[in-house]
């Protein structure tokens, strides 16, 4: 059984919208209460990437089962610059802006599974999944 | 949504409850009142409760991190209550641990905290030697 | 394909089969203990008027938008009856006992009996394929929450005083359970408003890299909640290996066993304990 939603992310306030929205498929798929704050989390970090640094895209919202169980995935894609070293882009610290470089490792640690796509001037495209 | 995040003033502290999901400007904006109004009303203390946050992403808690040290640098002394569990292993696991401010429980516990910590630095007392310290005093 | 004949032909003889079809489940062994002849008659006649209504749109593939309903049933009905105890078997015997009131009629009534039987077959064995997986999923759930449940009865938080708490863990901790075992914890502080808990692992065999991991980030989510975390208990080799693995444990607070450890929470605490008699230490 699959659902999808999509969700811009415009402005700043989407990223409200996502964290709630994100908050509600995890409740949904009947997460525990940490795995719902980790995946909300993840979300909040790569959303604000996508903005900041992509100049905004969407985040897609789906139910799917892995390996037997509910899973939420999470594919959050911009149309920006993209990221020219994406094994650098992973580390602690690292930042490309004034943040604390914690977005992209930190959310990685967040969830089960995540997948980063990038290449330069075609954009980011960032799956996250957690499941019970 | 709401767009701004109301301080109250007690005596020489200021309390603040964050109760709302907040977005980036938000959390700007309350960055700014606040040191406005530690200035204004030369505050010795600021409490913040965030047992209402579902979340804390590293925005959040840069904005934390923030308060504390202009705080700091205005004499006041800034203590953060009630964070939820899930949102202490969710931080942890982000890679913020919030060095150097100051937690409690709840806002009793950060108040006595609070009142404790001003009176201290306001006494023209020596410091006594029985302060108990955690590690010191170990193990007899 | 025979579908559109099979569903007007069950439409038509729909009380007939459903008869036969109970009949039939009952000369395999109805389990009487565990389910009544009415919730066979009911489970029996949703599944045949879902199966009907699915073929007579048409396809053989269990894929099609719709056999969701019987799927879905089919979920619900194997699911439950994998946590009711049913034997697998017994619950495959539930659609393929459907097979011999569908060939019966049949026989009965198709102008190709033959070849309807034969696209029938397929079609019921992969229904009973289906609720063998669903049967299976219900399995591993309730293995699952067995699991989980098991965990959370093998990690109590104790209350040694107002405001301080210990977990005594005993046996071997995995990273599943260190993770359990911790929220558990935390959730109790804030629960109690304990300043102080003491995570005791006197029981506790050896530890790894992400077990000693897990124990740091709890003290670390504990500071973040305003309370105060002591390890105590630590054994030679699990200090040997915590170094070894060039673990950081920081300023976390270590004793080496739980007395010492709850003796510096009452002194943080600032708790006296005056003895009666010089007898007491």
């Amino acid at each position: 059984m699959t659902t999808t939603q999509t969700f811009p992310l415009k402005q700043e306030t989407d990223i409200v919208v996502v964290r709630q929205q994100v908050r509600k498929a995890a409740e949904q798929a009947r997460l525990g209460l940490v795995s719902q704050t980790k995946i909300v989390t993840a979300a909040s970090e790569i959303a604000r990437n996508a903005l900041i640094y992509g100049g905004g895209g969407e985040c897609r919202i789906e139910q799917q089962m892995r390996d037997g169980r509910t899973a939420v995935c999470l594919i959050i894609s911009d149309q920006g610059p993209g990221i020219e070293d994406l094994d650098k882009a992973m580390v602690d610290g690292y930042t490309s802006g004034n943040g604390l470089g914690l977005g992209l490792s930190g959310a990685r640690r967040l969830v089960d599974d995540f997948v980063i796509r990038s290449e330069p001037g075609n954009g980011t495209v960032v799956e996250l999944w957690k499941w019970r | 949504m709401v767009d701004r995040i109301p301080i109250l003033k007690m005596g020489q502290y200021l309390l603040l409850s964050i109760q709302v999901d907040m977005h980036d400007q938000l959390a700007i904006d309350l960055q700014e009142d606040l040191t406005e109004q530690i200035v204004r009303h030369k505050a010795k203390g600021v409490l913040i409760d965030i047992s209402s946050l579902e979340i804390v992403d590293s925005f959040i808690g840069r904005m934390l991190a923030h308060i504390a040290n202009v705080s700091r640098i205005l004499d006041a002394k800034v203590i953060v209550v009630g964070m939820q569990p899930a949102v202490a292993i969710t931080l942890v696991e982000l890679g913020l641990s919030l060095e150097g401010i100051a937690t409690a429980l709840n806002v009793e516990k950060g108040m006595r905290w609070l009142e404790r910590t001003v009176d201290r630095d306001m006494s023209l007392e020596p410091e006594s030697d029985d302060d108990t310290d955690i590690s010191a005093e170990a193990g007899n | 394909m025979s579908s559109p004949i099979l569903a007007s032909l069950l439409q038509q003889h729909e009380p007939e089969v459903l008869a036969n079809w109970v009949a039939a489940q009952r000369a395999a062994g109805i389990r009487a203990d565990l389910i009544d002849e009415q919730t066979v008659q009911a489970n029996s006649q949703e599944l045949l008027r879902g199966f009907a209504a699915a073929l007579a749109q048409g396809s053989d593939s269990l894929e099609a938008p719709q056999w969701k309903p019987v799927k879905m049933l089919l979920d619900r009905l194997s699911q439950v009856q994998s946590r009711q105890g049913f034997s697998p078997s017994e619950t495959a015997t539930f659609v393929f006992s459907l097979k011999e009131p569908l060939f019966t009629l049949l026989q009965k009534h198709a102008e190709n009996p033959l070849e309807h039987i034969w696209t029938t077959t397929q079609l019921i064995d992969k229904l009973g394929l289906y609720s063998m997986e669903s049967y299976m999923t219900g399995r591993e759930t309730v293995i699952r929450e067995q699991q989980e449940s098991m965990l959370e009865l093998s990690t109590p938080v104790v209350e040694l005083w107002r405001g301080v708490l210990a977990i005594p863990l005993i046996g071997s901790l995995d990273s599943n359970r260190t993770q359990i075992v911790m929220e558990a914890l935390l959730q109790k502080i804030v629960e109690t408003e304990s300043d102080i808990a003491i995570i005791d692992i006197t029981g506790v065999p050896t530890v790894d890299t992400m077990v000693a991991q897990h124990l740091l980030k709890t003290v670390t989510a504990a500071k973040l909640m305003g309370a105060k975390c002591i390890i105590s208990g630590i054994r030679p080799q699990i200090a040997a290996t915590i170094v070894h693995l060039g673990v950081e444990l920081g300023d976390v607070v270590t004793k080496s066993s739980l007395a010492d450890a709850f003796r510096l929470a009452l002194r943080e605490l600032d708790v006296r304990l005056v003895a009666n008699t010089n007898t007491i230490r």
